[in-house]
């Protein structure tokens, strides 16, 4: 045995033997993707308008209180849509001022004059983007802790899309959709707000302090009184837009018990909120305070003296609803509210099915494809045999490598492959019959028939290579699963056909002199 | 063993009937397409499929009956169809999407088959598995698949032209959007759902197809190096017969795995194996007869250039064909 064969073997032996390393036992080594595994799919698409609509009514109430306090008085300031605010009625003679004290504001927004001294407020360009993008990747994360709070077992959330709004969220082993859908989508938003008025059993009613005019600084919120012991009812409150502390400001949640008994959740705060709340508490000593979740007043207790740290949520909810509402609260507010653009379920028997089948179909073919390769090809099927069985290995275990997930477009790509390993070893073995044929020696005849046929392979495997690619670069989850795998078998069966099959021939052949070749 | 001893059939003498051939059945395909609709599967169209397992299966008909019931103008468009073996018990019911993209709406045409299920005191019965695609997905699917499958054939085009020429090129792509519809029209006939594993089965095709069709021009490029006396037809002629073998064997094998894929699968790999055994007999075909009749037509008779340094690796030359030939090579061949 030549020291180049040595080596050839050695390297061989040395890649199939770190590949089956990494792929066994493949029970817990090959990860299964959802179709196979069963499981919750989701996509979901961010609405990253809400975050800019949020940006630019804090900016408005900014500007309008800057504007009370500096004694500019204008006609209105209101917003005009997600991204635009306008102040009307600015007097001539207070222009000057007006422009110095909303100068704050055209850091973010862009000012426009109007008719009328009325100006218009857009947002800048650059920082709508960045705001979009903001709110989609604080959306990724806080769906992360929610699920990861959940306990399921490697989720997947990612961004997807060509719109970069979309988030991908898998749960394998998850079956009930509308528990794991609740707790993601819900926005779970808190804010604590000061009341003004209310609660009222009708709109009409509450403001009627008010000549039926909601003050600019406020805000009617709909709210359900749930006293123990009485039917719930539906009522509003007059409240003040600004909140007092918001979920940014919590440190805690968890599930507990109110004064009742009733279930609730109770939280604590971190530092600035508790400086806020400390303040605004005791200053309105007496007064009430709206606990307000996702824009529905929950309970509105009366502030009976100046709280720093600590809160409750209370307002008739069920024990589930308060441990997944303190969940919820724990891993954070969502920027903006979610829509769902796709769901898949795939109970653990179906997928349990497409396994069997999947597998038993794979070995029917297999087996099929080794019959003939025997009989035809006879001694040299035993290599072609060997050379597939290590290309799908090196296959799986480089998979492995790269923590990619077989799927069942996954397994089709692996047929594939079996395909493309066995016709590669056909070329080759047909190339060499030919040269036998010529009546060339059997040594020489293998040489060529590789040498040859190695173009030809290249410019196969280039040309699949160059779909694969593509796929990959377009397609979406499962076609994904489906190029990986291709292009791990097309580099595998280009080493296992030409590198392995050669090797091994030459290893036969350098232990005697053969004068016919068996295939 | 040796399937065929030196064959030499008269491929390109057939090349008027084979485009005949294909363009019958391509024309059906369009037809039927015309007539019945494309049958999109719910990963296109959008809507919602349910698979429930009953402990005793129940006539479709209730099913479909009580599922009507609660979708307005039901009946036409929604499919209720018994799901792999019966042994397991299962039924398909689909739906098409209601309603808008809104918070958790999406998924309420799923819940409301759920409950006429229920409703309808049809049994106990378990949901397996639902799939649920709003209008959007479809339309992002539809678009990057488009994308992804025009961008590869002109990829593979460029790549042939480099290593081949561009007429070479031309035919191994008309020869692969050629199974394309031909397995399209065979989907559409069967009453097969485009889903995206029939997708990844076409995209699997065209591989195996431009694969195919690479083998035989490999061939041809080498054989216009031996044979400059012979014209392209007879060339690409003698290259189809030289790789006839290896053809066979390939297709063979291929239909060997799929058609066990179609036999022992499963239901979610039947669609998907059915359009695999139509490609590869559609894609062998296309490459014997349409990708070659493509070059002769286009460079008939014509002397073709051959790009240099692109030929096989040994200059020595031996196989029956070649080597008959062998005298009247130049010593240094010269494109000409």
């Amino acid at each position: 045995m030549g020291k180049d064969l040595r080596w050839r073997a050695l390297l061989v032996v040395g890649i199939v033997g770190a590949c089956l390393w990494a792929i066994i036992p493949p029970e817990k080594k090959v990860r299964l993707g959802l179709d196979l595994k069963g499981g919750v799919h989701l996509v979901l698409r961010v609405q990253t308008d809400d975050a800019l609509k949020l940006e630019t009514i804090a900016t408005t109430e900014r500007v309008r209180e800057e504007l009370e306090k500096a004694g500019v008085t204008v006609g209105g300031v209101r917003d005009l849509n997600p991204t635009q605010f306008q102040v009307t009625g600015v007097p001539p003679a207070q222009d000057a001022l007006f422009r110095q004290t909303a100068a704050e504001a055209q850091a973010n927004f862009n000012r426009e004059s109007g008719v009328g001294g009325s100006y218009t407020f857009t947002m800048k360009p650059n920082l709508v983007v960045q705001l979009r993008q903001d709110a989609v990747t604080q959306a990724r994360q806080t769906i992360e802790r929610r699920v990861n709070e959940l306990g399921v077992a490697e989720p997947i959330v990612a961004e997807q899309g060509t719109a970069g709004d979309q988030l991908l969220v898998q749960l394998p082993g998850v079956t009930d959709v509308r528990h794991a859908k609740n707790i993601i989508h819900s926005t779970a938003f808190l804010e604590l707000k000061l009341v003004e008025q209310g609660p009222m059993p009708t709109r009409e009613a509450l403001l009627q302090a008010t000549q039926g005019q909601v003050p600019a600084n406020m805000e009617v919120v709909p709210g359900v009184d749930t006293r123990a012991g009485e039917r719930p009812e539906a009522v509003y409150l007059l409240v003040r837009k600004a909140p007092v502390v918001t979920g940014r400001d919590l440190r805690n949640a968890r599930p507990s018990l109110d004064q009742n008994n009733q279930p609730a959740v109770s939280f604590t705060l971190n530092n600035e909120g508790a400086r806020k709340f400390s303040k605004a508490t005791a200053e309105n000593v007496n007064r009430y305070l709206a606990i307000i979740l996702d824009g529905q007043a929950r309970s509105w207790p009366r502030i009976e003296s100046r709280i720093s740290d600590e809160g409750q949520i209370t307002g008739g909810f069920t024990q589930q609803e308060v441990q997944d509402l303190s969940l919820v609260l724990k891993s954070g507010a969502l920027p903006a509210s979610l829509t769902y653009l796709e769901e898949r379920t795939i109970g653990p028997t179906l997928g349990a099915d497409s396994i069997r089948s999947g597998i038993m179909a794979s070995l029917v073919g297999l087996a099929l494809i080794v019959s003939f390769m025997l009989l035809y090809y006879r001694l040299s099927g035993v290599n072609a045999i060997v050379a597939l069985a290590f290309n799908l290995i090196i296959l799986l275990g480089a998979m492995s490598y790269v923590g990619a997930t077989m799927t069942l477009p996954g397994i089709a790509g692996f047929i594939l492959t079996i395909g493309i390993g066995v016709d590669s070893n056909v070329l080759i073995f047909e190339r060499i019959k030919e040269e036998l044929a010529a009546q060339r020696g059997v040594r020489a005849s293998i040489q060529a028939g590789f040498s040859r046929v190695f173009l030809t392979l290249l410019d196969t495997h280039s040309t699949a290579l160059i779909s694969a690619a593509f796929l990959f670069q377009f397609g979406t989850g499962p076609i994904r699963g489906f190029a990986t795998t291709l292009t791990f078998g097309l580099i595998a069966n280009l080493f296992t056909s030409t590198f392995v099959s050669r090797t091994l021939f030459e290893l036969v052949l350098s232990r005697r002199q053969a004068k016919t070749l068996s295939i | 063993m040796q399937i065929f001893k030196s064959p030499n059939y008269n491929f390109v003498g057939y090349r008027w009937h084979a485009l005949t051939l294909s363009s019958l059945v391509i024309l059906a395909g369009l037809v039927a397409v015309w007539v019945k609709g494309l049958p999109l599967g719910v990963e296109f169209s959008g809507g919602s499929i349910v698979i429930v397992q009953f402990d005793q299966v129940p006539a479709i008909d209730r099913v479909r009956s009580a599922v009507g019931r609660v979708f307005p103008g039901g009946g036409q468009n929604i499919v209720v169809q018994s799901y792999g073996s019966p042994e397991l018990r299962q039924i398909m019911i689909r739906v098409p999407q209601v309603g808008v993209e809104s918070g958790t709406g999406l998924s309420d045409a799923a819940d409301a088959v759920e409950k006429s299920l229920a409703d309808a005191a049809l049994g106990r019965f378990t949901v397996e598995g639902r799939e649920i695609v709003g209008p959007v997905v479809g339309q992002d699917l539809t678009k990057k698949g488009i994308w992804a499958t025009a961008l590869s054939l002109t990829g593979i085009l460029i790549y042939i032209t480099a290593r081949f020429q561009f007429s070479f090129a031309v035919g191994a792509i008309v020869a692969t959007i050629h199974d394309l519809l031909v397995m399209m029209t065979f989907l559409v006939l069967f009453r097969y759902d485009l889903s995206l594993n029939v997708i990844a089965a076409l995209l699997t095709i065209t591989g195996y197809s431009v694969n195919d069709t690479v083998v035989i021009f490999d061939r041809v490029r080498e054989n216009l190096r031996g044979m400059r006396k012979d014209d392209l037809s007879t060339i690409v002629n003698v290259a189809v017969n030289q790789t006839l073998g290896r053809t066979v064997i390939t297709a063979g094998t291929a239909l060997l795995s799929v058609v066990a894929l179609f036999l022992f699968g499963g239901e979610v790999l039947r669609a998907f194996s059915f359009t695999m055994i139509v490609g590869i007999v559609s894609g062998t075909y296309s490459t014997v007869f349409i990708a070659a009749a493509i070059v002769t037509f286009w460079r008939r008779r014509k002397p073709v250039r051959v790009p240099l340094g692109t030929g096989p690796v040994t200059q020595a030359t031996r196989s029956p064909q070649t080597a008959r030939t062998k005298a009247k090579t130049p010593r240094s061949p010269r494109a000409v």
